[in-house]
């Protein structure tokens, strides 16, 4: 099982995913630069947190064009896990490979800090190991993380299970007050029809050690290896 | 070929709430500015590019902002092209 974390120019959460892949859970993981397009060497691609080209115009706007995303894209199409954390769920959205797109936080406020995420689809690769309804302690770190679509996209999104992660209360409610930033029903990660693609705003690679406060981060990480076991991966 | 100068000004669509706009409304009421109703903040951008014609230029930036400046999602677009 071998992992490909893309870099990009401004990218920085590629070293903690690395070391929660490889170190923590003991995963084969690369990185990947932005220039490179063959990804056939991986069985999952992870497009890390960070500040892309600056999140110049807008939060992923720039890195959609970078040589590996028309890669990413073809992985996609194919099947491959392919799971954007932050920056990276802004990318994927710029890229068109999932709808929607995320505002400024409606404060207009940096936010870090740790929420409580409700699982409410665990028939993805990516949630398979938790219960439904489960809370995952999970941080976030971002000033761009109010997702946005229009009604009509939101309510298809809810029909068709895509939205995996809610911000919630300790209990499992989906709260304004539980909402770190605006995002529309309160939508922390979405995945696309096909299940395969995951974008996320909090920061599952920085909670899988319990120095750093929690270990909730496995789950997303070691459902995406069971799936890949079963898959024969 | 004649040269153009685009001025592109990409904002929010009416339905997208405007955090930014909200905030610099309430400041202008703090600076006594109380007429002040509504405030929405946007993106100028300008690109100076060569073409054959003005239609030209025109749909070249008409392009552009589909593909990149603006988020279709999100943001509408508008913009002047005019001979330098």
């Amino acid at each position: 099982m071998r992992f490909g974390v893309v870099v990009f120019p401004g990218t920085w959460s590629d070293t903690d995913c690395y070391h929660a892949l490889g170190a923590v859970l003991g995963y084969r993981v690369d990185y990947v630069w932005h220039q490179q397009t063959d990804l056939s060497a991986y069985n999952g691609i992870v497009l890390p947190g960070g500040f892309s080209y600056g999140d110049y115009l807008r939060p992923g706007a720039i890195a959609r064009f970078s040589p590996v995303m028309a890669s990413v894209a073809r992985f996609a199409a194919d099947g491959g896990l392919v799971i954007g954390i932050c920056n990276g769920f802004q990318v994927l959205c710029e890229a068109g490979l999932l709808p929607g797109v995320l505002l400024p936080n409606s404060h207009l406020q940096y936010r870090c800090q740790w929420t409580n995420l409700r699982v409410d689809n665990t028939m993805t690769p990516y949630t398979g190991t938790c219960r439904p309804g489960q809370v995952l302690r999970v941080p976030i770190s971002h000033g761009d993380g109010n997702y946005y679509a229009d009604e009509a996209t939101l309510t298809d999104l809810e029909r068709h299970g895509q939205v995996v992660f809610r911000y919630c209360t300790p209990d499992g409610e989906a709260t304004p007050e539980s909402n770190p930033n605006g995002a529309a029903r309160n939508i922390a990660g979405i995945c696309n029809q096909q299940r395969n693609v995951l974008g996320m705003m909090p920061h599952p690679e920085r909670c899988c050690e319990q120095v750093l406060g929690g270990t909730d981060g496995r789950f997303i990480f070691q459902s995406i290896a069971s799936y890949l076991e079963a898959l024969g991966g | 070929m004649p040269a153009y100068l685009a001025k592109v000004y990409v904002s929010y669509k009416p339905t997208v709430n405007d955090p930014q706009g909200l905030t610099i409304r309430d400041g202008l009421h703090t600076l006594g500015f109380a007429q002040v109703k509504s405030v929405r903040a946007g993106k100028y951008i300008e690109i100076r590019l060569e073409a054959e014609s003005a239609e030209q230029a025109s749909s070249q930036v008409r392009e552009m902002c589909r593909q990149l400046l603006a988020n279709p999602v999100i943001e509408d677009f508008r913009f002047d092209t005019e001979p330098v």
